[in-house]
């Protein structure tokens, strides 16, 4: 029994439909509870009031957007060198999900920070790198709808993927760079997870595994119809020969 | 190697090869940006860095689709795969005639467009030195984005979206090496840096180029 | 043997549409593939000039042995007859162009621009590119698309010629060449089947 064998579409069909409500139902739980814990059952920040509360979306949601181009970068080299069908079209699936959890991450950051910073929008360096991210999914996922032939789509995102990671992360000290370099280190820093108190900890955990359950459950829902719909274009395929 | 190298340069300066087009775009992007941001000498100067910067960086991203679609049109593409020489090596060529024939001129343009723009006297050098180091970099990451892009009809657009996004380290170190030199502060680290992105996408991408043509021929 | 393939299936778009193709080609042979209009002559071409991987079966060809013609000539516009021809040369490591300018009747128009060629014109230029690169096998994809008669025997010639100084072709064409040294090679009855459902293994299972 190896790891490989989930690679095959006929296995990863049957375990996925197996899996999936169970995924989907215990994303579900831990996310209710998480959020309800972390909105109602936690005190109000003495300085930030209750606008803090918004860390329980922000933050998991900025993990997701990064973890996801991980996955995709996984899954995308899986299809480089042992063209696993399933990989490539798991990171197909993923790319739309993680632009969204960009989106997320970028929109609950501006609804905080207009009250806390009074400005919508900063070139921090951490608020540029996630907009340059967003750009990167753009692409990833622009090339996948403008290449028709699907294993060649394949080829070409992977190659792409492997390459805009590079860069990304260039991009990220690149930027730290850009805005501490001659200016003064950025006065606004959102690195507040770091010294949260217990109390707002707690439920962001488990706010956080509830976003990595919710990821899960839906690249494994977009994964199995990325392969019926690959189905699909075989057997018309088939058809125009027969 | 070197045939191909001089047939491309010829044919950019031969008429519609597109030779000048981006030196025109140079150009009349700067004229425009004075007209946006007003005339006043200061600000003029405080921008000009980064301004030629990504004015260059646009002129440079004009001419990209250019560099194989001609080629897969006319079968040559074709022809070249097969040919006894090595993909990557005509990538690498390719990327070449490209900055000889774009980023070069753009470089040696760019001072004169300074003066336009009420760059300070000691910007000139930074900004024509960071330049130097820079634009090899967009002609080769913007050769990937051209051989990601081959395949397509229309990939004008799609080439702009992927390669944009990529352009942004180079960008950010060439620019802010121009601006400290105009400033007269230290540019060591931002230059090093740009010559290290040169160097490293000379190095890889050509590699990652050839494969995604690969890709694209069959 | 310049070429031998074996139990080669080739694929267009993922499908495989030949199956089970196995063919030898010595010095001084020439083959004729035919067959109706996406059969899959040119995907055949292509795979055996190593612009597309095959599906199965193995291609055996000796290193830098072939020389591959499509359907587009790779002639810029902008440069002379001559310049197209000696870039083709250099890059094939070879230098002298004339015997190729000769054979191919080309030697009045050496000095003009190549969009200044009627559509034969540029294909006797396409050929003579064949006539540069030095190989011994020839790959050639419709060499006769937009060439008189009078061409269509030019062409024959330097293919005989080629054959008789120990080449060899393989090409894809409807015409009769007059060609007595070729052999026709019939591609029907290597049309792949339509998988079955349940055929073709666990990828199948999923996918079609």
């Amino acid at each position: 029994m190896s790891i490989w064998e989930y690679a095959n579409p006929k296995k990863f069909m049957q375990t996925s439909s197996w899996a999936l409500p169970w995924v989907t139902g215990l994303a579900v739980l831990t996310l209710l509870t998480g959020l309800v814990w972390g909105f109602f059952f936690t005190p109000d920040d003495f300085r930030q009031g209750s606008t803090v509360k918004i860390i329980f979306i922000h933050v998991p949601s900025a993990m997701m957007a990064i973890n996801c181009w991980a996955m995709m970068l996984v899954t995308s080299l899986v299809w480089l060198i042992r063209r696993h069908h399933v990989s490539v079209l798991a990171a197909k699936a993923a790319a739309p999900i993680g632009i969204t959890m960009t989106l997320i991450a970028l929109f609950t950051g501006a609804i905080w920070g207009q009250p806390m910073w009074g400005t919508w929008w900063a070139w921090d360096p951490r608020l540029t790198s996630f907009l340059i991210l967003f750009l990167f999914y753009l692409g990833y996922i622009a090339l996948w709808e403008a290449v028709e032939d699907p294993d060649t789509a394949a080829d070409l995102t992977s190659v792409l993927c492997l390459v805009g990671s590079v860069f990304a992360l260039l991009s990220r000290y690149a930027v730290l760079f850009w805005n501490q370099g001659l200016h003064q280190g950025a006065s606004l820093s959102l690195d507040k997870e770091e010294h949260v108190a217990d109390q707002f900890a707690h439920p962001l955990w488990l706010t956080m595994a509830g976003f990595v359950l919710l990821f899960v459950a839906l690249v494994l829902l977009r994964t199995r119809t990325e392969i019926r719909a690959r189905r699909l274009r075989a057997l018309e395929a088939r058809e125009r020969m027969a | 190697m070197l045939a191909l190298l001089l047939r491309d340069l010829r044919l950019a300066t031969r008429a519609g090869g597109g030779f000048g087009l981006s030196l025109a775009f140079f150009l009349i992007v700067t004229v425009l940006v004075p007209f946006g941001v007003g005339p006043e000498g200061g600000t003029l100067a405080r921008i000009a860095p980064g301004i030629l910067w990504v004015g260059a960086l646009l002129s440079c991203l004009l001419s990209l689709d250019r560099i194989f679609a001609l080629d897969r049109e006319d079968g040559s593409l074709d022809l070249l795969a097969t040919a006894p020489i090595p993909l990557d090596g005509v990538v690498a060529v390719k990327s070449l005639a490209h900055w000889l024939t774009t980023g070069l001129p753009l470089t040696l343009a760019a001072p004169v467009l300074g003066v336009l723009l009420n760059l300070p006297q000691s910007g000139f050098l930074w900004l024509t030195l960071s330049l130097l180091l820079g634009t090899p970099a967009l002609s080769v990451i913007g050769t990937f984005g051209a051989a990601l892009t081959v395949g397509l009809k229309r990939g004008g657009l799609l080439l702009s979206l992927l390669v944009l996004p990529l352009y942004i380290p180079t960008l950010i170190f060439g620019a802010e090496a121009a601006k400290r030199g105009a400033e007269g502060l230290a540019t060591g680290t931002p230059l090093l840096m740009l010559a290290g992105i040169t160097a490293g996408t000379v190095a890889i991408l050509p590699f990652a180029a050839a494969a995604a043509i690969r890709v694209n021929l069959r | 043997m310049m070429l031998s393939v074996h139990d080669l299936a080739v694929a267009r778009g993922g499908i495989t549409i030949l199956d089970g193709v196995s063919l030898t080609l010595g010095a001084g042979e020439a083959l004729v593939l035919r067959g109706p209009n996406g059969i899959g002559k040119t995907t055949l071409l292509r795979t055996i000039a190593g612009l597309q991987p095959d599906i199965a079966g193995r291609i055996d060809l000796p290193p830098e042995g072939a020389a591959y013609s499509g359907h587009a000539d790779g002639l810029k516009a902008t440069l002379t007859v001559r310049e197209n021809l000696t870039f083709w040369a250099r890059i094939y490591g070879q230098s002298d162009i004339a015997p190729a300018l000769s054979a191919m009747n080309l030697e009045t128009l050496a000095d003009r621009d190549a969009q200044n060629l009627s559509a034969g014109q540029k294909r006797r230029l396409g050929l003579a590119r064949l006539l540069v690169t030095g190989r011994r096998l020839w790959l050639l994809d419709e060499p006769t698309v937009s060439l008189d008669t009078a061409s269509v025997g030019l062409f024959a010639e330097s293919v005989r010629a080629h054959l008789a100084a120990g080449g060899a072709a393989l090409m894809a064409t409807h015409i009769d060449l007059g060609l007595d040294e070729a052999t026709i090679f019939d591609l029907a009855p290597f049309r792949a089947k339509p998988p079955r459902p349940g055929q073709g293994g666990d990828f199948d299972g999923a996918f079609a």
